[in-house]
């Protein structure tokens, strides 16, 4: 929001459309697809924030028969062990979503710091930089999650750090980029010229103007940090005490779901990721069109004439 | 030539980079593999026995450069150790003898996957708002959001076990002589379906989605208008015009999916208890079984970095313009 209103109270133009001076946030509440998106995700982080009140207890407790189909006693069913399915996914929701925004927040974090430093400095600090990113970009992500999360000693701190160290370099590339182009502005150079501190100038100056950049390159980190902590902890390679969507998948895989027919063990927590992703995902999409008035003008035409 | 060259540097940093953090790891990590084995076999190990495995792991005493030197060396004349799961069968006869399988999984799933989603992409963004346009663009973003290994057991579940139409795991049928016959090659057909068709669900969207929004750009050229102006007709302006010059983004990300290949379909062959350096890898992990870990990623990263190198070259074929710069 502020970067937009930053941006034009900058421009000696004020009178800039009211569409560009409405600032990001409310366009987003604006857009139907962000709107929807919005209040998924609030869904869900609510229903992670109420799970002790919701379904009291460790969720992992075996309190039932096991491999029970979904009933009124067990509305999602049980697993093998005899677990509640329907507290462990609004539990696993909790370690899901604390992952996946700390990692998003943290890998787009250090993003943010090489990108700018690399597109404000330039020259051997840009080639030195570029070079790195571009080596862990190069690095395949599964693989080398795997090798060293193996290597690691197992815990949530754990998947969070190597999850940052694969996730950061893609972002990296696309802020550079941005940063790059905001760097060549007049206005940079007035502030390089006025003495400004590098480190101002770069977080005060040039950040503000690419906030729907990061704010996409956030919501592609979340999303990465969220399947990814998946797909690991599905491997066994997180924490497994811990209850989450991905140490759902595992136990439901390794006891026998799949071949018991016990498809309600594994459905719900797939979905959730798959929901929680999608639901990002419509923001990202939305945030898309704000910014790249391309992607939207014949949809709104359309939509004019419907 | 200069621009190969450096490009190749490059690469082989990134090699080096790789190589580098397989010999750190096990060493300035808390907790060396050796112990970490004994941990887990509940101290059963001998002395000399754990010995044997520092030595087989090159952790001994002798000076780190030294270490470093002789692995690097071991590397490149092509020795990756001994695995420890299917001992004593090097690492790397380990790993060619599953490469092929990951290969043949990832190459289908891959070809299909662009052919199919580049061809969407296409035609959704020559007909701006039509049912391609509006209703599949969603669709594929919401199916996209499934964690694909998510979407394979879903697929296991529904198609191998419900239906049965399809068999639920390896690569062909136990009893099967492996040859080049029909009934070998259709069985082995039939164990791909799944896991293609799942990885394959999963990538289509990315293309698709790529490729329009590339073709979106593309379409509002100048010349275009031009070729249009000149009266052309509507099918030659889309494939020779737009999607030609509008493919080239595409080229890129095939050679990132090739890496994909390689890589990527590890979940899927987990999934599917499919052969294939995916699958091994876990079992390696599983196993603790260090050296072949290491020399799976070796051979996973050599294989995303050869495949970038093939595509920078024939980009440099394909777009004039990056010999110019």
């Amino acid at each position: 929001m502020t970067a937009i209103e930053i941006a034009t109270a900058t421009t000696p133009t004020a009178t800039a459309p009211t569409s560009r001076r409405r600032g990001l946030l409310r366009q987003l509440i604006d857009s139907k697809k962000a709107l929807a998106g919005l209040i998924l995700l609030a869904l869900f982080a609510l229903l992670a924030l109420l799970a002790p009140l919701l379904v009291p207890g460790d969720p992992s407790l075996i309190n039932s028969t096991g491999s029970q189909a979904p009933s009124a006693a067990h509305w999602l069913g049980t697993t093998a062990k005899g677990q509640d399915v329907l507290a462990l996914t609004l539990w696993g929701a909790r370690s899901s979503l604390f992952v996946g925004f700390t990692v998003g927040l943290v890998a787009t974090a250090v993003a943010i710091v090489v990108g700018l430093a690399a597109a404000y400095f330039g020259r051997v600090v840009d080639d030195a930089l570029t070079l790195v990113t571009n080596i862990f970009l190069l690095l395949p992500g599964l693989p080398l999650l795997i090798i060293l999360a193996a290597f690691l000693p197992p815990g949530t701190s754990t998947v969070i750090l190597v999850l940052v160290v694969t996730g950061w370099a893609g972002s990296a590339r696309v802020l550079r980029a941005q940063a790059k182009s905001i760097r060549g502005k007049d206005f940079v150079a007035a502030a390089v010229v006025t003495g400004e501190r590098p480190l101002r100038i770069m977080f005060r100056e040039i950040l503000p103007n690419m906030a729907s950049v990061v704010m996409t390159t956030l919501l592609g980190c979340v999303i990465f940090g969220i399947g990814a902590q998946a797909g690991l902890e599905f491997l066994g390679l997180g924490d497994s005490s811990v209850v989450s969507w991905g140490t759902n998948l595992y136990w439901a895989s390794n006891d026998g779901a799949l071949m018991t027919g016990a498809w309600w063990a594994f459905v719900p927590s797939g979905l959730c990721i798959a929901l929680v992703a999608f639901a990002i995902a419509l923001v990202n999409y939305a945030v898309d069109e704000i910014t790249n008035p391309r992607l939207r003008n014949r949809r709104a035409r359309r939509e004019r004439r419907g | 030539m200069r621009l190969i060259l450096r490009n190749l540097g490059f690469y082989l940093l990134a090699f080096w980079a790789s190589l580098t953090l397989n010999f750190v790891l096990p060493r300035f990590m808390p907790g060396d593999p050796v112990s970490r084995m004994f941990a887990q076999t509940q101290g059963t190990m001998q002395p000399d026995q754990i010995a044997q495995l520092r030595k087989l792991f090159g952790l001994d005493n002798r000076p780190l450069w030294e270490q470093y030197v002789s692995y690097v060396k071991s590397v490149f004349t092509g020795d990756l150790g001994i695995s420890i799961t299917r001992f004593p069968t090097p690492v790397t006869d380990v790993i060619s003898s599953q490469i092929g399988w990951t290969l043949l999984l990832g190459g289908v799933a891959l070809v299909i996957a662009a052919v199919l989603g580049n061809l969407l992409g296409i035609v959704a963004a020559w007909r701006r708002g039509g049912v391609l346009d509006s209703a599949f663009p969603p669709l594929l973003i919401f199916v996209g959001s499934f964690p694909y290994f998510w979407l394979a057991m879903g697929a296991l579940y529904l198609f191998g076990v419900s239906l049965g139409w399809f068999p639920m795991r390896h690569a062909y049928d136990v009893g099967l002589t492996p040859g080049f016959n029909g009934e070998f090659l259709s069985n082995v057909a039939t164990h791909l379906v799944l896991p293609a068709l799942t990885i394959v669900l999963v990538s289509i969207g990315g293309w698709m989605l790529g490729m329009r929004n590339t073709m979106i750009a593309t379409a509002a050229e100048d010349y275009i208008t031009m070729a249009e102006a000149k009266g052309l007709s509507p099918s030659r302006i889309m494939f020779r015009y737009a999607a030609r010059n509008a493919l080239l983004p595409s080229v890129t990300n095939f050679g990132m999916a090739l890496g994909f290949v390689v890589g990527g379909a590890l979940l899927t062959e987990v999934v599917f208890a499919y052969p294939g350096i995916g699958y091994q890898l876990l079992m390696a992990v599983q196993g603790l079984d260090y050296p072949l870990m290491q020399g799976i990623f070796l051979t996973i990263t050599a294989a995303v970095l050869l495949a970038n190198f093939l595509v920078d070259l024939v980009y440099v074929r394909l777009d004039p313009r990056v010999r110019v710069r």
